[in-house]
């Protein structure tokens, strides 16, 4: 490349560069490399990286009243595990990590299982619909999260149009428990999980449709005509190809719900908090900063294998892309 | 193409039920004249009027329109960088872990980011006196969106044809110049699209805006939040209907402008091919 820029270069009346250069000179000698790479790299490191030694840090401290609310053993290595054990025994903390770990799953289960179909779709439908299709799934992603979760209380309230339409609907059609006189949804752990598949529906869908765009329809095809039904095609070669897909999005969803804070603040239960509510709680009410510094590292230590599972994939989709 | 069979379709249209209906109901009872925001007590544009008469929610209005434009500004300019640096220099130290540092931002859990900001801007609030407030928020904004707006570019970058960078050196450009006259402006729809989309996120966030920002300074989701904890009022379905149809239209027009561009951008490309020919 370089051997080719440089006699074309020196054809140029300006080889040579005077030694007080301008700045675009300078950034012509490879400065301009650096900087780009510099500046965010620094960037994250001091507002990324460092900030989370802090919180690892504290984890390892001990609550005090004064000013900062935290201090260290007094002896080599200074780290106190108490807020760790205190972590692992107490009942509180395990059973927000478990609910978390637990409404997460079933969450991501249930946009799989909403999402699949959904992008399966949009991906066999041709032309203009299938980009009014996708908009439609976009729009949603850009406009206001907490706004789709404040639509959705609502709708669940136990005095909306919603909720007398379905109390009517199951008293109606499916009188197992007599006759209600209304569906109690907000509050429930039912409301957090339609919650965060509302939400994250979007994260789902996106990546599973760039996974079954790319697939080649005369695959589908060939299947066919060698007699394969439609099921079977979907299951012996949609399904198994489309694997990337669903990993990234399920992880996608599972990551960022576990550690949800807004829905379960606005929709769950009091009694049964998840680990984004303790956390929280724990800095601002209790304003115990280690106690809030271990539970965030915990909870790292909960997702480092999704996270990892999903830097994995996304590497090899980078790859197989460049290829 | 082939038919969608009937389950697929089947599928969307509850899907698309699914997004749609609790924004349209809540934009529809955003003109409700009874006070309660559930029960219909007929058309009105009272809902509207007392929202604009409330001063908070113009303060908040203003602050995180400020917060987001600033943030998004930088977001994209940081987060080009780091695209750039990704999809360009296949080799230099500390690449791997740069990679990794660039996207975890975007599937950190939130509290943890925040508490990491938090106790981060406490820390320098000690050493210098910086109060939290609009500037750590404006901060706090910058590095989580950055990492979506370097996604968006280093995507787009992985996508482009290089053989243009690389004849525009060939006629003896610098690389200066490849990147301002070249490269940037064919990249322009992604940075674009990488602005709004950090301009959306900031306008939006709760959880690292709760964390990062100090007393009197409460932006628009942050009020929201506060208002939904104790339900549901026409006043704050007005303010979410407003937001939505603003949001909505602005992303519905960038789609289709970034559509239009792109069909004639390759329609162009096909001509200078066929004219070479």
């Amino acid at each position: 490349m370089a051997a080719v820029a440089k006699p074309a270069a020196s054809a140029g009346p300006d080889i040579e560069l005077p030694k007080s250069a301008n700045w675009k000179q300078w950034l012509d000698r490879d400065a301009w490399r650096q900087i780009m790479i510099a500046v965010p790299y620094a960037w994250l490191v001091i507002f990324f990286v460092l900030p989370f030694l802090i919180v690892l840090a504290i984890s390892f401290g001990i609550a005090q009243v004064g000013v900062p609310p935290v201090k260290w053993a007094e002896t080599f290595p200074y780290i106190e595990w108490a807020n760790y054990q205190l972590l692992f025994s107490k009942t509180l903390y395990i059973k927000a990590y478990w609910n978390s770990v637990q409404m997460a799953a079933i969450a991501t289960f249930f946009t799989l299982l909403i999402g699949y179909p959904m992008a399966l779709g949009i991906a066999r439908s041709s032309g203009t619909m299938r980009n009014v299709l996708l908009l439609l799934v976009i729009l949603p992603f850009w406009t206001s999260f907490l706004l789709r979760i404040y639509a959705w209380i609502g709708l669940l309230g136990n005095n909306s149009w919603f909720n007398k339409g379905l109390t009517w609907i199951v008293n109606t059609f499916f009188p197992i428990w007599g006759t209600l006189p209304k569906i109690q949804m907000m509050n429930t752990d039912f409301a957090v999980i339609l919650g965060i598949v509302y939400s994250y529906l979007p994260f789902m869908i996106l990546p599973l449709f760039s996974t079954l765009e790319r697939f080649d329809p005369t695959l589908d095809e060939a299947a066919m005509d060698l007699g394969s039904k439609r099921w079977q095609v979907f299951k012996d070669i949609t399904l198994p190809l489309s694997i990337p897909g669903i990993v990234a999005g399920a992880m996608l969803v599972f990551i960022p719900a576990t550690g949800e804070y807004v829905i379960p603040a606005l929709m769950g239960r009091g009694d049964t908090p998840m680990i984004g509510k303790v956390l929280v709680d724990e800095f601002f009410q209790n304003r115990s900063w280690p106690m809030a510094s271990a539970v965030a590292v915990a909870l790292l230590f909960v997702l480092v294998i999704p996270i990892m599972l999903y830097n994995w994939i996304e590497s090899r989709s980078m790859q197989g892309a460049a290829k | 193409m082939k038919r969608l069979s009937t389950f697929l379709v089947v599928m969307l249209c509850l899907g698309y039920a699914f997004f749609y209906i609790p924004i349209l109901s809540m934009m529809f009872f955003s003109f409700n004249k009874s006070k309660l925001a559930t029960v219909w007590g007929g058309f009105s544009f009272d809902p509207y009027v007392r929202l604009f008469k409330t001063n908070a929610v113009w303060d908040a209005a203003g602050l995180s329109l400020m917060i987001a434009v600033i943030s998004a500004t930088f977001a994209t300019i940081l987060g080009t960088m780091a695209g750039m640096a990704l999809a360009r220099f296949k080799r230099f130290p500390g690449r791997t872990a740069f990679s990794g540092l660039v996207t975890s931002p975007l599937i950190m859990p939130e509290v943890i980011t925040g508490i990491s900001l938090a106790l981060l801007f406490i820390g320098i609030g000690y050493a210098t006196g910086l109060m939290r407030g609009a500037t750590t928020i404006t901060i706090a904004h910058i590095t989580f969106s950055m990492s979506y707006v370097a996604v968006i570019v280093q995507s787009r970058l992985a996508s482009m044809d290089r053989s243009v960078e690389e004849a525009a050196m060939d006629l003896g450009s610098k690389p200066a110049q490849v990147l301002f006259d070249v490269t940037l402006p064919i990249i322009a729809p992604a940075l674009v699209s990488g602005w709004l989309l950090a301009f959306t996120l900031s306008l939006d966030d709760v959880v690292i805006t709760t964390f990062t920002n100090g007393p009197g300074s409460t932006t628009l989701p942050l009020y929201i939040f506060g208002q939904a904890r104790l339900g549901v009022k026409p006043e704050m379905n007005a303010l979410a209907t407003i937001i939505v149809t603003l949001v909505g239209t602005g992303v519905a027009i960038a789609g289709i402008l970034m559509h239009r561009a792109e069909q004639k951008r390759l329609r162009d490309e096909r001509q200078a091919y066929a004219a070479n020919k």
